[in-house]
């Protein structure tokens, strides 16, 4: 075992690997990637069929569904984020790990949020045009769901570490991710109607902002006592 | 002074112990408030004064304030007693906080349902979703599910009551943040009445049966929690030997 090493690798350097790691099975596995987002874009798609396709209607209702079909799509891929690990054994091993485990945390959360918050956060422009957005519009529903979803995929980490390894997990994880999630879904929707109707709307994207710096300092601590009550 | 807190400590943490205080103490606080609650009610209902703006319908306050405010509290008991119980590793606290979360759902789903009512003729709508605390109640019902989702679904108790204690206490934090997002609309609600600066804004045949009322749920609620702490306790030592003992002495009368 010529790889052992004697002294334990620097936090930036383990961040990285962390990610660097989850973001090479993503690639190996594009379809974890693809289906979230397909399913993001079929739900926008479907309230049009379902309340009429009246332009007044869908302008009105635009930030709303989008907000809620990006919510149903984040949770949707929140799953798989540590079953996979569970599965083949290397959660143990980060478990086992000398480095710090919330820091192992956020990069895992890190490399699903780069996976499946950014790629619907560059997705949503072409729906909103199809709800009728407006360009300046479009750019602060890009911005609350840049915010957003790094609170989602945070929150879903805890979500997802107190619910890893149960049967039931799927419809768990919503039950309990879906009640933390609300702040973030009255901020971001309700931002973009304010763009909308050219109102101040930075207060809530303050907000917004606000509530990501605080979870991305507390949520990894959380997830990571969560991890290890979870498997002890 | 530390020491006795030290002693008071592991007393508390045995559950013999416990399992005998709370039958003690259960009839103690589910009486008098029983009979509080009769009382309140009934001079809620019949004496107090008719309000002079909302009529008669004022009078579902005597139900709706208790059950919001006890759906809070059985909240942060849980949340605490959770926190306790991680912190120290006291197995009783979880009991605690395990019979604390069927009995605050009750109270936050009879607060809906008493404010719906209430709302309905008053405000004309059932449920305004732009207030905060209609929101807030209805975030800590849903908590309230998920941490009861989260205890059914992992079969080890011991696992089952620490991740719902995380779960709790992130969930405190969740309800303030929800109350503030929302508190930017406008609300429909009135502000503090019973805490305002310069005395209660109530008429005094009004506040009392409310008084009353509160305590009264208070107090009910405090025994109905030993009660279910009780019987938590049982099933969670029934492997245990004083709980065999005892089972087979009764047993033996019966």
């Amino acid at each position: 075992m010529s790889t052992f090493q004697p002294r334990p690798a620097g936090l930036v350097a383990t961040f990285l690997a962390t990610t660097r790691r989850d973001l090479l099975l993503a690639l190996k596995r594009p379809s974890d990637v693809l289906n979230p987002l397909a399913f993001f874009a079929m739900v926008c798609t479907l309230f049009p069929l379902a309340v009429g396709p009246s332009r007044e209607q869908l302008a009105f209702s635009g930030p709303g569904v989008l907000w809620v079909a990006a919510l149903l799509a984040t949770l949707l891929s929140l799953n798989s984020l540590f079953v996979a690990d569970l599965e083949d054994g290397s959660l143990e091993q980060l478990l086992l790990s000398p480095q710090p485990l919330p820091l192992l945390v956020l990069g895992k959360v890190f490399a699903h949020w780069l996976t499946n918050g950014v790629p619907l956060v560059l997705v949503s422009p072409l729906l909103a045009i199809s709800y009728q957005m407006p360009g300046n519009v479009i750019g602060v529903l890009m911005l609350t769901l840049f915010l957003g979803t790094i609170i989602l995929s945070l929150l879903g980490g805890i979500g997802a570490a107190l619910t890893v390894g149960l049967h039931r997990g799927s419809a768990l994880l919503s039950l309990l991710v879906l009640p933390l999630a609300m702040p973030v879904l009255i901020l971001g929707p309700n931002s973009v109607s304010l763009a909308a109707g050219n109102e101040l709307y930075s207060p809530g994207l303050w907000a917004l902002a606000a509530y990501a710096v605080g979870a991305l300092s507390l949520a990894p601590f959380v997830a990571a006592a969560a991890l290890r009550i979870t498997n002890e | 002074m530390w020491n006795y807190l030290y002693r008071l400590f592991h007393r508390f943490a045995s559950p013999p112990h416990v399992y005998r205080l709370a039958g003690r103490l259960s009839p103690w606080l589910a009486v008098p408030g029983l009979i509080l609650i009769l009382a309140g009610t009934w001079k809620g209902l019949f004496v107090a004064p008719t309000d002079y703006q909302q009529g008669d319908a004022f009078r579902i306050i005597y139900v709706h304030v208790p059950s919001a405010y006890l759906s809070q509290m059985a909240y942060m008991i849980m949340a605490t007693a959770g926190g306790i119980g991680l912190i120290w590793r006291m197995k009783l606290a979880h009991a605690v906080a395990a019979s604390a979360a069927p009995l605050g759902a009750g109270f936050a789903f009879l607060t809906l349902a008493t404010g719906a009512i209430w709302g309905k003729p008053m405000w004309g709508t059932w449920f305004e979703w732009a207030d905060p605390r209609m929101m807030s109640a209805l975030v800590l019902l849903f908590l309230y599910f998920g941490y009861m989702a989260l205890r059914s679904a992992i079969d080890d108790t011991a696992k089952a009551d620490k991740a719902s204690a995380v779960l709790a206490l992130v969930g405190v934090v969740n309800v303030f943040i929800v109350r503030y997002s929302v508190e930017w609309w406008s609300s429909l609600h009135q502000g503090q009445t019973i805490l305002a600066e310069g005395g209660p804004r109530m008429s005094e045949g009004m506040l009392a049966p409310l008084l009353m009322n509160l305590l009264g749920f208070t107090l009910l609620f405090g025994g109905w929690l030993l009660r279910r702490v009780r019987t938590e306790v049982l099933f969670r030592e029934r492997r245990t030997g004083w709980v065999r003992k005892m089972v087979s002495a009764d047993g033996a009368h019966a």
